[in-house]
């Protein structure tokens, strides 16, 4: 299959992406790792009139040490982020995620602004983000944002990201001592994209949760935290009773998709009580 | 800057410089087909699932199908052409011995994905060989026979490691 | 020297494949050559208004676009060479390119001609077609119903065809103790090999020829058709097939995509190439199964089974694919009855039309569909009279002793000893300690299952005067050529097809034991009508059983000629001289020797050849097998069901296949390996399904659940063997033994772990979630 024609342009700082977007908005598009938008293009689902590819930006690579976290470059790649031993140390929950992301050749090509900036709802990365309290750093005509990961998405495949924006970098918080976490994931057994996908972080002391985040991918219209199941858990002692307690609000808290037959909402409370149950086990 | 119909690229496919004016939508598949004249690399969906058409890129297993020729400008591309030096490549031999392929169209890609498994991880074990296939849609082994290959070119990596050193002490 | 036969040679194919030298129909490229892409119908079901390819025309380096008018009087139907005999079958008229009706989703309706596949594709989405969309049925029981859409105006009630099997059963049912009855629904499935269908034709002006390279599993039927519909006579058509990159029957069938690339090469006088997407292979390609089932079994209440009866709606798409009427009757109606001596069957089958891909052969073509509904059956049995449904089959299974057995629709199964191959698997599975294992497991909340198919298939197709009375419009033959050189080495030219299945090395396997050589002097042939002169192809598990011995008996003439030549030189008689291992002898004076290499060269030298012996050194030969061949085995499934997600996971899987002598014990291996994973994929994982306008809803990898590596254990294979009394090699065949058992295996084994539920059976594939919901309306778990 063969993508329409299109122009293409290769950009190498990023206020150039952003005057090529502010250039025809609509029609313009950035190639990152492109292994969301080429084979849309392929089936001729996506029409594109320009691709922008960020490759070369310089600003845009790499992952730095920023303000007691991890500034990760938004072209960063899956395998990157697998097994770059900065993630790992200060976010081993988004190294688990990018490492179970598609296939090994996917998480090759693939990026992290990629991924967040199409929106899937079957994604992996936005749980561990979101479970993460990841910030997003957002360049414009002339500006620079920020914005928490949790505003981020508002609908399938839609961002607050505006035609003229572009990702440049996410942060993301380093683990507190003490804190665990884990991604587990059921992965579609054709596309391998999540039917769910469950990133739970949990700061455990003297054998209460201090503080929890768990964020379910996957599974609805747009990945969410499972704040009823962080606010039984949170305070609580981090017991069997209380797992489970947890894991049944966990379908409560956001939008489910498909779930006529309550199958959904089971597979967020054996997830969410399966994640958790792994972190108590000291397998997070 | 200008947009124009073609660009130029310039690849280097198994150690040989290709430099071609391509459109820009040439998918890397069909630039290595078309323009390289290099047929062992398959294409086997548009969706970017069965990885018959993996190469590696710049040592970095891939999905051709799912790159653009513009995109690998400058790179190195390893095709299933290029495996073999003097003699077989240890995975070309091990899916030999063991059977690791029938109809042999998905074989370059499962090749070219079992050589990038091996290269970071040198010792994988069955259940990570089995999940490094993800990515390889392969209809006729069933592959358990692929596994087995993995496993053999695995073992004739070691030795040929293993005579390599005896023969640099015996120097 | 060692055997040959029997032993794991490595593959001399993959000297080419492991190196990226195959020659696979989309590497081919001509000088001169444009590039076809097709326009296809998004509606299942509606009336060509018009078709407008102005715009499309005008696309720089377009060279033509054609529709289903400029076809229409130059290219012939789509021919059907199956009919069932005394079904009433009615044709459905398939024009290359539609013209006025459209019926299936895929359904093309113009091609577009260009100088790269690029602009082809471009100008593709140019041509402008209006419809006049029309209500749609896809599901073959509906189908039927009054006031269902007709696929074809004057095809009532979309019946293809009614056929029926055996005698009256009725009155067994009305005496028996025991009735079972149960509906099946045999889902359909997409073959999906990994190389989607391409064909490349090129005209020769000059002699008036065609040679079209295809992706096919059988180049001389393709010819054949083809002849047909081009008006190109046989002598003058050249159909090439090197290497295909597996097919599982998806590639038997003539497909409008090839007739119409050869039209236009001839038309516009220029190579033309067309590859198809893997889209259209999901739409176009021709798919599998798709049966509703009703079957009963009536049986004593001490666990004899008495009779089988069997009405199925066979779903067959919307025109009838090259093969489609044969695989629901032939292969599937007259072995309903399996391994089991079930004295009384009948089997009744309505080849239904839809609005939805044709089908035609899917790996086992019919007998995966016969084996699961009898090895279900004797499972909803055994669970109905209380008995194990291993002791059940124990006491139905067909006794080593009946064979030749001959079944109820008066096959003939060749040979067998099902108990030894049960036998065989029994010693890889403590089956009295898995359950009392299970029972352990059920008061602790976990569910494991065990589930048997002990099954038989028929293959090996087959006798051509079996051919011509169940309506195959072709011989089921097989040719061969023995070829020697002067320096004697061999070349073997095979009318069967292999595409992956190895036989380029188990030939050359055949003929080095039979005349002594070495392996690597031995080169087959296979796949160019140009080369060999007529055959059948490789589908039906035939190519070894009926190609294999072609080859064999053609070994025999080469033997016979070339000892009369070493009789000749060491001046005895015929009789005299004995021939083992490439060496003829004196008897009785093993000093006296003549080598096969030494009588090749006489035989082409032809200085001083017995009186009246011609020159040179072949033989050919076509073997015309007397009966199919039977395979059987026992396989055995453990799987545990996570009560809480639905999950399956295969925790075991034993295969005992007894396919008669194994020539080439790795290659047989990887037949069985292959065929294991699709069919546990039918059982778990695959399935096509459509939406009421006749969209298909699994149309791409990302949708259709291929089997991955990661979701199989080791498989525990073994054989027993019972070589097949009319074949000269006592071979059967194997390339559809794993499809065929395994489907019912599985689901055996997780109905056998999710009864404690009161959970019986459920539909294929069993996804998780059908899993977790029929849990659920049994109350869950507690």
């Amino acid at each position: 299959m063969y993508t329409a024609p299109f122009d293409y342009r290769r950009a190498h700082d990023t206020q150039e992406v952003v005057t090529w977007l502010q250039e025809d908005p609509d029609n313009t598009k950035i190639i990152a790792g492109g292994h969301s938008l080429l084979p849309l293009m392929k089936l001729r689902l996506a029409s594109v009139a320009r691709l922008v590819d960020i490759s070369q930006v310089a600003e845009l690579q790499g992952i730095r040490e920023d303000m007691g976290g991890l500034r990760i470059g938004a072209f960063t790649r899956h395998a990157q982020l697998a097994k770059d031993p900065a993630v790992r140390e200060a976010a081993p929950l988004l190294a688990s995620a990018a490492a179970v992301i598609g296939d090994m050749q996917v998480r090759n090509r693939g990026t992290i602004g990629g991924s967040l900036c199409h929106a899937d709802p079957a994604a992996d990365l936005p749980a561990a983000l979101l479970a993460l309290n990841a910030e997003l750093v957002i360049a414009g005509p002339g500006t620079e944002r920020r914005e928490s990961l949790d505003a981020f998405f508002l609908a399938p495949f839609i961002t607050t990201l505006a035609a003229d924006e572009v990702l440049t970098a996410i942060v993301v918080p380093r683990m507190v001592p003490g804190a665990k976490s884990t991604y587990l994931k059921r992965p579609h057994p054709a596309s391998g994209y999540p039917v769910i996908g469950v990133a739970a972080w949990v700061s455990v002391s003297g054998g209460r949760v201090e503080d929890c985040r768990i964020a379910l991918t996957g599974i609805g219209p747009v990945p969410f935290r499972a704040a009823r199941s962080e606010q039984v858990l949170t305070g609580r002692a981090f017991s069997r009773e209380a797992i489970a307690e947890a894991a049944r609000e966990a379908a409560g808290s956001g939008t489910l998709e498909d779930d006529e037959d309550g199958y959904k909402s089971q597979l967020c409370q054996v997830y969410v009580s399966r994640a958790l149950g792994d972190i108590a086990q000291g397998a997070g | 800057m200008e947009d124009s119909r073609v660009v130029p690229v310039t690849l280097t496919v198994n150690g040989k410089a290709i430099a071609r004016e391509v459109e820009p939508r040439t998918l890397l598949v069909h630039f290595l087909r078309d323009d390289a004249g290099l047929t062992g690399t398959h294409v086997g969906c548009d969706t970017s699932q069965c990885g018959v058409c993996t190469v590696l890129l710049n040592g970095e297993a891939v999905k051709s199908c799912t790159v653009l020729a513009v995109q690998a400008d400058g790179a190195d591309v390893l095709t299933i052409e290029g495996m073999e030096e003097e003699i077989l490549h240890p995975v070309q031999q091990g899916f030999w011995e063991k059977h690791g392929l029938q109809c042999g169209f998905c074989t370059p890609g499962a090749m070219l994905t079992a050589s990038y498994l091996l290269s970071t991880h040198p010792h994988p074990s069955e259940q990570e060989i089995r999940e490094s296939l993800d990515g390889l849609l392969c209809r006729c082994t069933g592959y358990e026979t692929i596994v087995r290959s993995v496993q053999r070119a695995q073992e004739i990596m070691d030795e040929r490691r293993e005579s390599a050193d005896r023969e640099t002490r015996a120097i | 020297m060692a055997d040959v036969i029997g032993s794991a040679l490595k593959r001399h194919e993959d000297i080419r494949l492991i190196r990226g030298k195959g020659q696979y129909t989309d590497d081919m490229k001509i000088p001169g050559m444009v590039y076809a892409s097709m326009v296809r119908s998004p509606y299942a079901h509606a009336r060509i208004v018009a078709v407008d390819t102005a715009e499309a025309r005008r696309v720089p380096g377009v060279q033509a676009v054609f529709t289903g008018r400029d076809l229409k009087d130059e290219v012939g139907m789509v021919p059907t060479a199956w009919i069932p005999p005394d079904s009433d079958m009615k044709m459905t008229p398939h024009p290359a390119l539609a013209y006025d009706f459209v019926r299936y989703a895929g359904d093309a309706v113009a091609v577009v001609i260009a100088d790269t596949p690029y602009i082809a594709q471009d100008a593709a989405d140019l041509v402008r077609v209006e419809y006049d969309a029309m209500p749609a049925v896809t599901n073959p029981r509906d189908a039927a119903k009054e006031g269902a859409p007709l696929v074809h105006e004057d095809i009532a009630g979309n019946v293809a065809f009614h056929w029926k099997a055996g005698v009256s059963v009725d009155e067994v049912f009305n005496k028996a103790e025991v009735v079972v009855r149960h509906e099946f629904r045999q889902q359909r499935l997409v073959p999906s090999a990994m190389e989607p269908r391409a064909a490349v034709a090129q005209w020769n002006a000059a002699t008036d020829e065609l040679t079209v390279w295809v992706t096919t599993q059988n180049p001389h039927i393709h010819r054949l058709l083809m002849s047909g519909m081009l008006g190109i006579p046989e002598h003058k058509l050249r159909v090439v097939a090197i290497d295909v990159g597996g097919a599982f029957g998806s590639k038997i069938a003539c497909y409008p995509d090839e007739v119409v690339v050869s039209w236009a090469a001839r038309k516009l006088n220029r190579p033309v190439k067309w590859t198809e997407t893997r889209s259209e292979n999901f739409t176009v390609t021709t798919h599998g199964r798709d049966h509703v089932e009703e079957v009963e079994v009536a049986g004593t209440k001490d666990g004899h089974i008495q009779a089988i009866r069997v009405k199925a709606y066979a779903n067959l798409g919307a025109y009838l694919s090259t093969a489609a009427p044969g695989v629901p009757t032939i292969l599937f109606g007259l072995i309903v009855n399996g391994a089991y001596a079930i004295p009384h069957a009948s089997a009744e089958v309505f080849g239904m039309l839809t609005h939805t891909t044709p089908v035609d052969a899917y790996r086992g073509a019919g007998r995966p569909e016969a084996t699961f509904l009898v090895e279900r059956m004797v499972d909803l049995y055994s669970e109905a009279v209380g008995m194990d449904p291993l002791a059940v089959r124990k006491i139905n299974l067909i006794p080593a002793d009946a064979f030749p057995y001959t079944n109820p629709f008066t096959l003939q199964y060749d040979s067998g000893n099902y108990q030894g191959a049960l036998a065989k698997a029994l010693e890889m599975v403590d089956y009295q300690q898995f359950r009392k294992e299970q029972d352990n497991l059920r008061k602790q909340g976990k569910y494991v299952g065990i589930g048997f198919s002990t099954y038989v298939e028929m293959c090996g197709l087959g006798p051509s005067e079996v051919a011509g009375a169940v309506g195959f419009q072709g011989g089921l033959w097989e040719s061969a050529t023995v070829r020697v050189h002067p320096t004697g080495k061999v070349t073997v030219f095979t009318g069967a097809s292999p595409h992956g299945q190895g036989e380029e090395t188990t030939f050359a396997q055949i003929v080095a034991q039979e005349l002594g050589l070495p392996p690597e002097d031995i080169e087959v042939v296979h796949g160019d009508t140009a080369k060999i002169a007529m055959g059948w192809g490789t589908y039906g598990s035939r190519t070894t059983v009926v190609g294999g011995a072609a080859i064999h008996m053609a070994d025999q003439k080469v033997i016979e000629k070339a000892r009369k030549i070493a009789a000749h030189k060491l001046e005895v008689g015929e009789d005299d001289v004995a021939f083992e291992q490439g060496l003829f002898s004196v008897k009785g004076l093993p000093a006296r020797t003549v080598t096969f290499q030494e009588a090749a060269l006489d035989a082409y030298l032809a200085w001083s050849l017995p009186k009246g012996m011609e020159p040179a050194l072949e033989g050919t030969a076509f073997y015309n097998p007397e009966n199919f061949t039977y395979p059987f085995g026992t396989h055995i499934a453990m799987v545990s069901v996570d009560p809480e997600t639905g999950d399956i996971e295969l925790m075991r899987y034993v295969a005992v296949d007894d396919v008669g002598i194994v020539i080439n014990p790795m290659l047989v291996e990887g037949q069985i390996h292959g065929g294991l994973v699709q069919g546990i994929g039918q059982a778990l994982y695959e399935g096509a399904e459509y939406d009421d306008q006749g969209q298909l809803l699994t149309g791409s990898f990302l949708d259709y659940a291929m089997p991955k590596a990661r979701f199989f254990p080791k498989f525990e294979t073994a054989h027993t063997v019972t070589p097949s009394p009319h074949n000269p090699l006592g071979v059967k065949g194997v390339g559809e033994t794993g499809a065929i058992a395994s489907t019912p295996a599985i689901v055996n084994a997780v109905m056998d772990a999710l009864a404690p539920f009161g959970i019986h059976d459920l539909p294929m594939p069993l996804t998780p979630r059908k899993v977790w919901q029929a849990i659920a309306a049994k109350g869950g778990t507690h």
